[in-house]
């Protein structure tokens, strides 16, 4: 029965190994580098022709002031940036209530050969702030950008907060 | 069996006092949030489930790795508890993220790392009680139900920081300084609220586990003495 016992020990740490295993191989591994949710208006851009046509997600603010709703109101344009490059899109969707200037947003669809985004898919990414209303409103991009846990480019910031 | 009733009784009692409460201070008193208006409230609820369902997963690790080095019933009893425990709260909570998903998202799922994970957490669970269901004799059973629960678990610190590792539409964890002073306080009390609740529930049913396992070991040699010979796995 002991020998029965110890084989069960034995188990309970090989078991432990392989889960603390797996787990660092997840977080240390660089599975990361293959998992991209989406790519920042910069890595678009940085992409050029390659990035044609295929089915992407961007992910970035909305530009202030580049949200123009077309007359018959059944088409939308606006921008993605990180601060550094500006992507347009262009989509016939309906945006999500919290669309507004400044808002994180994923988009999924792919570039045209005129150079614009267009999307199907309109997903509003919201931060950890939870406030009252009236309550420090902000549109700084910089602060915007880390609160929405998009990375900004080093370059990006610095012009930020040079202005 | 009255003393019994009255500890994790009273414990059941007052996580649902306490959930009476932080509800009414979420839904009433809390004040609405500036973008998300009244949905917001779905907080209330949504994090403290996840929260809950995370930290019952990390006991039902833990009961495994105990009922693996003790080979008690109870521990195999616990590690169940728990782990069902954890896949009701892990229910609700997709449930309630996908509704509050729809109403600020835009759409009531998506495949971003957090909620990915979150489903695989759930169907990781479901797959050791499954697995647990297909085993006979009690012993082994408890065996696999530990391994199986360990290899689980890997998923639950994945849940929890995936979001501060990898790009996703779920954004990071809230503190203190980032949510409302009045939002901070029903999301606190509902937490030891379902906690509570949560401890009740694994008490009732790792008892109701060992029950079930006091009466097979009562029947099994009345089912199997006419075919003779006892089967000693």
């Amino acid at each position: 029965m002991s020998s029965e016992r110890n084989r069960r020990r034995v188990l309970a740490v090989v078991a432990i190994m392989v889960a603390a295993g797996v787990l660092a191989f997840l977080a240390f591994g660089g599975i990361g580098e293959n998992l991209v949710y989406y790519w920042s208006p910069t890595e678009l851009e940085a992409s050029g022709d390659k990035a044609l046509g295929a089915t992407i997600r961007l992910g970035g603010l909305v530009e202030p002031g580049s949200i123009q709703h077309s007359e018959d109101g059944l088409s939308l344009k606006f921008s993605v940036t990180d601060g550094e490059a500006s992507i347009p899109i262009s989509t016939t969707s309906v945006p999500p209530a919290m669309f507004r200037e400044g808002v994180g947003v994923v988009v999924e669809g792919s570039v045209n050969r005129a150079g614009q985004f267009e999307t199907h898919r309109l997903l509003v990414k919201h931060d950890n702030q939870y406030q009252a209303p009236g309550e420090g409103e902000n549109l700084d991009m910089a602060e915007m950008m880390e609160s929405m846990q998009f990375e900004m480019d080093e370059k990006a910031k610095e012009k930020e907060s040079a202005e | 069996m009255t003393r019994q009733f009255k500890w994790d009784s009273g414990i059941g009692l007052l996580g649902l006092l306490l959930l009476f409460v932080g509800s009414y201070i979420g839904l009433f008193v809390a004040p609405s949030e500036r973008y998300m208006g009244e949905v917001q409230r779905i907080m209330y609820v949504h994090v403290p489930c996840a929260w809950n369902a995370m930290l019952v997963y990390m006991l039902a690790f833990i009961f495994a790795i105990i009922s693996l080095w003790t080979h008690r019933p109870k521990w195999d009893a616990a590690t169940t508890a728990a782990a069902e425990v954890g896949i009701v709260l892990n229910s609700l909570l997709l449930v309630q993220g996908s509704i509050w998903a729809r109403a600020t998202w835009g759409v009531w799922w998506d495949w971003d790392v957090r909620l990915t994970t979150s489903l695989i957490m759930l169907l990781l669970f479901a797959g050791v009680l499954a697995l647990r269901s297909f085993v006979h004799d009690a012993s082994r059973r408890a065996t696999w139900t530990a391994i199986a629960t360990i290899v689980a678990f890997v998923d639950v610190p994945l849940v929890y920081f995936c979001v501060r590792w990898w790009r996703s539409l779920h954004q990071v964890q809230s503190t203190p300084d980032t949510v409302a002073p009045m939002m901070v306080v029903p999301l606190r009390i509902n937490a030891f609220a379902i906690l509570f609740i949560a401890i009740w529930m694994m008490t009732q049913r790792a008892r109701l586990e060992l029950d079930r396992r006091r009466q097979d070991q009562v029947s099994e040699p009345e089912r199997l003495a006419p075919i003779g010979g006892s089967n000693n796995a």
